[in-house]
């Protein structure tokens, strides 16, 4: 066990699976860098430093710098998987699915299906998500929602170090295709996280804090921030447990239905744009089975429905806040019986 | 390396698998007996046959919406492929395919692909699979003239170049991408672009049988030996329409019915052989009548199998979930 950043634990847990596995591969724009230039070899290790030490470690042959050409190499690791590789291809910022989704949605994630069970396509794509950066509308969307609408994907959004380098590990090790999101604000926050390689199970929920009085029921970084609230407000004599779900395909709806039957009141909270997010489905879900043990309705916090602005006057007020969600925590629980 | 007697016979015998197959799900099509949408490869067949008969297992294709042909020159069972185009629970994938989708990955066909343009970027990774394992593999897309416009190609033809990877890019060019002529919405030569990338390019004429052979043997060996893709534009026609039910009103009077007077790649062949007396007219003659016997009764099959059920809706999704 040592202190490691999410940027470290990801990188130990591609690493340990290199080391173990020869047919895993990584590729990417920059996941090395300086391909071809006369200055420093593995100038960049990835353009947030991710793949840092993987080329010199593993050779070229197994840590592919790739043109920027999005549709042609994350094709190319759906074929690859598809036929006895097992790649971990690098889509720098989800944003960027404009210009290969049909290689993740129409191929690798329909290959199984549509080929009668025969096809196994471990395939892994990394990939960047979130506001916070000052990055404007085309490097900062929480596009997981798109994903998780797709049969045959499974989607991770690890939510601090420990669950980065484990459910890391899990997507190298899964047979099917994951797209697992690394939210671009937490590279550089630390924790313990084991030094030993370990995965954690697709489809079951952390429950990180236990209360009686409100569920939160939060996605990726906003699972820290639902924690923080729920610390607070224990001051003010609020229980609150919080649930991250880990992955949102497979979605590990029992728990869900559960800690919320348990405390009668749900908020939802999730950086996605609010239509068609995870915060609509988790509302749907609780409605459809569990409405009779409801409180009060069901509260989500997301952002708005609005490309995500440049400014930090606006992109700040843009993502969902510990003050925004405090609100919405306090209104539910003030609501009801 | 040389076409010998046995490989010849294999050779017509692919083709007239494909022709038959062909003419068999055009008229099983029109009788109402086969769902969705199906496009026909009749015409093209010396185009897979002339390369896959360079290939084995351990090579990889990747095919289009126009596909049956290459799924049986590169050996997938025609019986379970005609089972899959009727959605029969026995076809090939099940039934969860159909014609756009037949794919057999133990024989290295990686699926014919509903998406035009979907299969190169694909056939750069099953590239790359072969030669991080070194196999000794090859991996070929067959695209066409449509395809050839799409940025997946061309970002292929890239990314396989300076990859140095074992690819090749067969461009099956029928003249029309759906009713666009391929004449009008190509710019430059499909042989040129392969130029501009670095990469040999060749033409050849798509209804001879023996043009593509040779073509192929030549790119294949540079892909085996370790120097890179290639590109061969290949130059034929389709008989039937883009879809079956396409009434093909935007081809000239006769033009279909010219090419298969003049240009059939089968009585090409047939010819060929004949005259300079690689084979017997009656050896020839026994494979069209086992080919014919066969093809029906792959469609007898198809037609007395049993449909999936709603049990198996939900399974081949994940392998766990």
């Amino acid at each position: 066990m040592s202190v490691k950043s999410y940027r470290q634990a990801l990188n130990e847990a591609i690493r340990q699976e290199m080391e173990r596995d020869e047919r895993v591969i990584v590729m990417g724009e920059d996941i090395a860098g300086g391909m071809g230039a006369p200055g420093e070899d593995d100038a960049w290790g990835g353009v947030l430093g991710v793949t840092k030490g993987l080329m010199p470690q593993f050779g070229r042959e197994r840590v592919l710098d790739t043109p920027i050409s999005e549709s042609a190499f994350i094709g190319c690791a759906a074929g690859a998987a598809a036929t006895g590789l097992r790649p971990v291809a690098e889509l720098m910022f989800v944003d960027f699915m404009g210009v290969c989704f049909d290689q993740i949605f129409n191929q690798a994630a329909k290959f199984r299906y549509m080929f009668g069970g025969k096809a196994v396509t471990p395939l892994v794509i990394r990939t960047m998500y979130g506001a916070g950066f000052r990055a404007a509308s085309q490097h900062s969307q929480c596009l997981y929602p798109l994903f998780t609408h797709i049969p045959g994907l499974k989607v991770a959004l690890p939510s601090n170090a420990y669950e980065a380098k484990g459910l890391m590990t899990q997507a190298i090790r899964d047979d099917d295709p994951v797209v697992i999101f690394e939210h671009k604000a937490m590279y550089d926050e630390e924790m313990e996280v084991p030094d030993e390689a370990y995965g954690i199970p697709f489809g079951e929920a952390n429950v990180t804090r236990e209360g009686d009085d409100v569920t939160m029921v939060a996605f990726g970084r906003m699972v820290n921030l639902a924690n923080e609230v729920a610390d607070s407000l224990k001051g003010s004599g609020i229980s609150c447990t919080v649930v991250d779900p880990r992955t949102t395909s497979p979605l590990d709806e029992e728990t869900i239905l559960e800690t919320v039957s348990e405390t009668g009141r749900l908020v939802v909270i999730d950086e996605a744009h609010p239509r068609c997010n995870m915060a609509t489905d988790v509302s749907a879900l609780v409605s459809q089975e569990i409405f009779s043990d409801l409180k009060a309705p069901v509260k989500m916090v997301t952002a708005p429905h609005c490309p995500v602005p440049f400014s930090p006057a606006l992109e700040d007020v843009y993502i969902p806040s510990t003050a925004k969600i405090e609100a919405a925590v306090r209104e539910v629980v003030g609501k009801g019986h | 390396m040389q076409l010998n007697r046995d490989d010849l016979k294999e050779a017509y015998r692919r083709m007239c698998l494909i022709r038959d197959f062909e003419d068999k799900v055009h008229d099983e099509f029109a009788a109402g007996n086969i769902p969705g949408f199906v496009h026909l490869y009749a015409g093209e067949e010396a185009s897979a046959v002339g390369v896959c008969m360079h290939l084995e297992d351990r090579d990889a294709i990747a095919s289009t919406h126009r596909g049956h042909g290459h799924c049986i020159a590169k050996g997938c069972d025609a019986e379970g492929m005609m089972s899959e185009i009727y959605g029969k629970k026995d076809g090939l994938c099940g039934g969860k395919g159909g014609s756009m989708h037949i794919a057999d990955l133990s024989k290295g066909m990686l699926g014919a692909n509903g998406i035009v343009g979907g299969g190169p970027p694909l056939i750069c990774g099953a590239a790359l699979t072969a030669k991080t394992l070194k196999t000794g593999g090859v991996a070929i897309a067959f695209l066409g003239d449509g395809a050839s416009n799409q940025g997946t190609t061309l970002e292929s033809y890239n990314l396989a170049k300076i990859w140095n990877l074992p690819a090749i890019f067969v461009v099956e060019d029928n003249r029309y991408a759906e009713s666009t002529a391929s004449a009008w919405s190509v710019a430059g030569t499909q042989t040129k672009r392969a130029e501009g990338f670095g990469m040999p390019g060749t033409e050849v004429d798509g209804h001879d049988f023996f043009a593509v052979w040779e073509v192929a043997r030549e790119a294949i060996e540079r892909a085996r030996n370790g120097e890179g893709p290639s590109l061969i534009h290949v130059k034929l026609n389709r008989y039937y329409g883009h879809f079956e039910g396409d009434a093909i009103t935007y081809k000239g009077d006769g033009e279909v019915d010219k090419v298969k007077a003049e240009q059939d790649c089968l009585k090409l062949f047939k010819q060929r052989v004949v005259e300079t007396s690689l084979l017997e007219p009656d050896e020839l003659n026994e494979i069209e009548t086992s080919v014919k016997s066969y093809i029906d009764q792959c469609a007898a099959t198809a037609t007395n199998g049993s449909s999936p059920t709603e049990a198996d809706l939900m399974t081949d999704v994940y392998l766990s979930y």
